[in-house]
């Protein structure tokens, strides 16, 4: 009964979603208020709707109801509550069904709180979202129902894949989805201003915080799947270039972009064509994500089942939606006028310039993802892109953005000059110097782009710092004149300050982690003891023992460091009963400079003695702690008064138009 | 008219694109295209990873030793980790000679993955440059090779070994071309 309940609940979700994607857009066209009026009831119930059906879902794992084949291909009856629950989407199926909750869950929102909205505005924006919803919603019904039955069920189910049991992956999907989905928003109001034919500072502060936020969800998302690489795949690596990574970053870049592009228009009232692009293209670019990820065009570790069939739909629905909304920009997006006009050298200029080396980041991502498939397509060479090429592609670009991005946030609109800034950031250029020949000195045989790497680092982190301190106008008045101005200092401010900031510290750490890793394997028995960059690690034996669903082995490293104790380090080595696949649980001790990892392999049966291998990797803390800076950084940036107040006054947007018939 | 132009530009490159994928739907990325079954291994001798065990190995010995694989792997490839411990498997069932082809990497990485993850291989050769993979007809790394006693290509398994693949597949494959050898 639980499965056609998610079924039909599903099945009217869809029916739904067709209304509102063409009633209250009609409406809108007509200047219809009641037409226009169907979009609020149609989203909230929409979202009820898929809520029921995600519901029904959760309810069938839980009571693990092996007649639905969804739960049998991926759960089992031993398996722990929390990835019974993780299990509704550690799957294809689930996935997309959280997709159109989240996509129904933002439409709602937009619904519900959207009050200062224009009604035709917010009418076209809803219509929207509804298109890509009847989209998603027919894949499922028509390729993917996760709530198929079988005829004859089986005593019980073939578990998910003990790579997914984990904690870590059990959130990461949500919040990637709530990234990607939530460009959906962004995506919305650009139609919705393309076919309005306009675009202002109004515009502009709408789409913010849904940006904003959209975007937290997504750096966390990312970075939960990068940490989870980190303990789980057991090599103490933690980016790989893996398409399904990229399928991620791409949007990250291009969403970055937007962030950037959106500030100008607000302000500014330019660059408008360029940042509705900009939103055209992120989603897109999470769209695409989906495309890769379950076409089966690409192989990743990664990889959902493929079916051809959903391959052909997905390239049918990525060909309307960005094929379609690439053609109503190119027929609307010229007559979208620009009023402010900017010299190269402006704030303007340094943050189309950011945008320009984001988008180009992106393309080469894009580029180096799809590389074999068009090879391949045309026939050609058969080739595979890894790490070396993005490396030396992605590094160089980054290099003078973020050379750059400390010098933007001090240049003035419009019109600026270099010099006096530069000349500001004489402490930065210091604290760049001192930390390049600081760990020159401790590792003169590093890799050059570890020197390098800290070395911007520390002259953006410094540079941020001064661009506060200039706004503060600390030292130039009374430290309490200085305070007040650093009290009222606007959240949006803050926003970029940390997350500049935090972009510092975790560039530090991945040059860190980077180019200092030190590690070393060996066959170790009970009481042996080895050195790793300065701590010794004694290994204490390996014991068996039982989990809930797997058995494990778990060895105990004692690590001291000039005979003080440091920590004990418990890595295990599991095997899921039921799927018989093996999984490496490291162990780590974080520490400010650096981790302590630890994994513990298969012992010689001969010698008694056990594969470990030890890790030591310098500044780790910082690459997570400066992505959470990150995050931290969007949410206050959210709470923003302009964002908590809603409607932007009248009276701003007025008060930029002379301004712009200068120069 | 020129501003016209200018904003298509987006759309005609993701048309461009759109057929890309179109074409590549078409192509499973885990065929092997028709031309090089059945056909002899191209020639070439690899010397083995710089500074490791062995002497490499060469088309010479892929012929008149029974049925034999070539394993294409990477330290950078993450998919190569996930299948090694079924190589090694098939390594140890002992049914064929399993040779590592190491394909565009760097020598002091490949040890180190070998050192990490166990050296199933008889013998491994370097191919840094990549050559002999392309004439190999190698899309992607990891890639697994079948070759008969004649040193003829008989299959190949795009992307990492799966179990089900090794049990259904590659197993009963080199069985029956075994048989095929009156061994």
């Amino acid at each position: 009964m639980t499965a056609e309940i998610g079924h039909f609940a599903l099945i009217l979700a869809l029916m739904i979603a067709a209304v509102q994607s063409v009633v209250p857009l009609v409406g809108a066209h007509r200047d219809n208020a009641e037409w226009m009026a169907i979009a609020r009831p149609a989203a909230l119930t929409q979202f009820g709707l898929v809520a029921i059906s995600f519901g029904c879902l959760t309810q069938l794992y839980l009571s693990s109801d092996f007649s639905v084949l969804n739960v049998i291909q991926n759960s089992h009856t031993t398996k722990p509550m929390i990835y019974k629950i993780a299990g509704v989407w550690a799957n294809h199926e689930g996935s997309l069904l959280l997709w159109v909750l989240i996509l129904a869950l933002f439409g709602s929102a937009v619904a519900a709180f959207g009050a200062n909205l224009p009604p035709a505005l917010k009418a076209r924006v809803l219509s929207v979202q509804a298109m890509i919803a009847v989209g998603f919603y027919l894949f499922m019904l028509l390729t993917s129902n996760p709530f198929e039955r079988v005829e004859v069920p089986p005593i019980n189910g073939q578990d998910l894949n003990p790579l997914l049991q984990d904690f870590g992956l059990a959130i990461h999907p949500p919040m990637l989805y709530l990234g990607y989905v939530g460009f959906s928003m962004a995506f919305s109001f650009a139609i919705a201003a393309l076919i309005e034919g306009r675009v202002d500072a109004a515009w502009a502060r709408w789409v913010r915080p849904w940006t904003l936020a959209a975007w937290c969800f997504l750096t966390g998302g990312i970075v939960l799947g990068s940490w989870w690489a980190y303990y789980e795949l057991g090599w103490g690596g933690w980016w790989f270039w893996d398409p399904v990574e990229n399928a991620s970053f791409m949007p990250w870049l291009a969403g970055t972009a937007l962030l950037h592009s959106s500030t100008v228009v607000e302000k500014r009232d330019t660059l408008k064509g360029w940042t509705i692009l900009l939103a055209i293209i992120t989603f897109s670019l999470s769209l695409l994500g989906t495309f890769l990820v379950r076409s089966g065009v690409l192989t990743s570790v990664h990889t959902f089942a493929s079916d051809p069939a959903r391959g052909v739909f997905i390239l049918a629905l990525l060909i309307v939606v960005i094929g379609g909304s690439l053609a109503l920009y190119a027929w609307r997006a010229p007559s979208l006028v620009s009023t402010g006009v900017f010299q190269p050298i402006s704030r303007e200029g340094a943050l189309l310039l950011n945008n320009l080396i984001m988008a180009t980041a992106a393309a080469a991502v894009l580029l180096g993802t799809l590389y074999p498939l068009m090879l391949d397509a045309v026939g050609g060479d058969k080739v595979s892109v890894g790490p070396p090429f993005f490396n030396s592609v992605f590094i160089p670009l980054m290099l003078p953005m973020i050379a750059a991005m400390a010098i933007g946030p001090m240049l003035a609109w419009k019109r600026a000059d270099l010099k006096p800034v530069l000349a500001r950031l004489w402490a930065a250029m210091i604290a760049a110097v001192l930390a390049m020949l600081a760990v020159w000195a401790w590792a003169t045989d590093g890799p050059v782009m570890g020197v390098i790497g800290v070395g911007l680092a520390a002259w953006l982190f410094v540079g941020t710092l001064v661009e506060l301190a200039g706004r503060i106008r600390l030292f130039k008045v009374p430290a309490r004149e200085s305070l007040r101005r650093l009290a009222r200092t606007p959240r949006a401010s803050w926003g970029m300050t940390l997350g500049h900031l935090g972009l510092a510290i975790t560039i530090a750490g991945m040059s860190g982690a980077g180019a200092w890793q030190t590690e070393s394997v060996q066959a170790m028995k009970p009481g042996e003891t080895v050195t790793v960059a300065g701590y010794d690690f004694t290994f204490d034996g390996a014991k068996d023992g039982q989990g809930p669903n797997y058995s494990i082995v778990r060895g105990t490293f004692l690590v001291t460091k000039n005979g003080q104790p440091v920590a004990t380090l418990d890595p295990e080595k599991r095997v899921y009963t039921v799927t018989k696949r093996p999984t490496t649980e490291a162990a780590i001790h974080s520490t400010f400079w650096g981790d302590l990892y630890a994994v513990v392999g298969d012992k010689d049966k001969a010698t008694g003695a056990y594969v470990t291998r030890i890790y030591f990797n310098p500044l780790v803390a910082w690459m997570w702690g400066g992505v959470l800076v990150m995050v931290g950084a969007g949410i206050t940036s959210l709470t923003d008064r302009r964002h908590r107040i809603g409607a932007p006054a009248g009276r701003r947007v007025a008060g930029t138009a002379p301004e712009t018939v200068k120069t | 008219m020129q501003r016209r132009f200018f904003y298509l530009v987006p759309l005609a490159v993701f048309l461009v694109m759109a057929i890309y994928f179109a074409v590549g739907l078409t192509k499973d990325p885990k065929i092997l295209p028709s031309a090089l079954i059945d056909k002899p291994v191209p020639d070439f001798a690899l010397p083995p990873i710089e500074g490791g065990p062995g002497k490499g190995f060469s088309s010479a010995n892929l012929k008149g030793d029974g049925v034999t694989i070539v394993n294409v792997f990477a330290s950078w490839c993450v998919p190569c980790r996930v299948e090694h411990p079924l190589i090694a498997r098939l390594a140890e069932l002992n049914v064929a000679k399993v040779y590592g082809l190491n394909y565009k990497d760097k020598p002091k990485d490949a040890l180190r993955w070998l050192a990490e993850l166990g050296d199933p291989y008889t013998a491994h050769g370097a191919d840094t440059k990549g050559r002999v993979a392309i004439d190999f007809g190698v899309y992607g790394v990891p890639e697994t090779f079948i070759i008969d006693n004649t040193g003829t290509i008989r299959y190949k398994h795009v992307g990492p070994m799966t179990a089900d693949k090794l049990e259904r597949e590659v197993l009963p494959i080199i069985k029956k071309l075994d048989k095929g050898n009156g061994q």
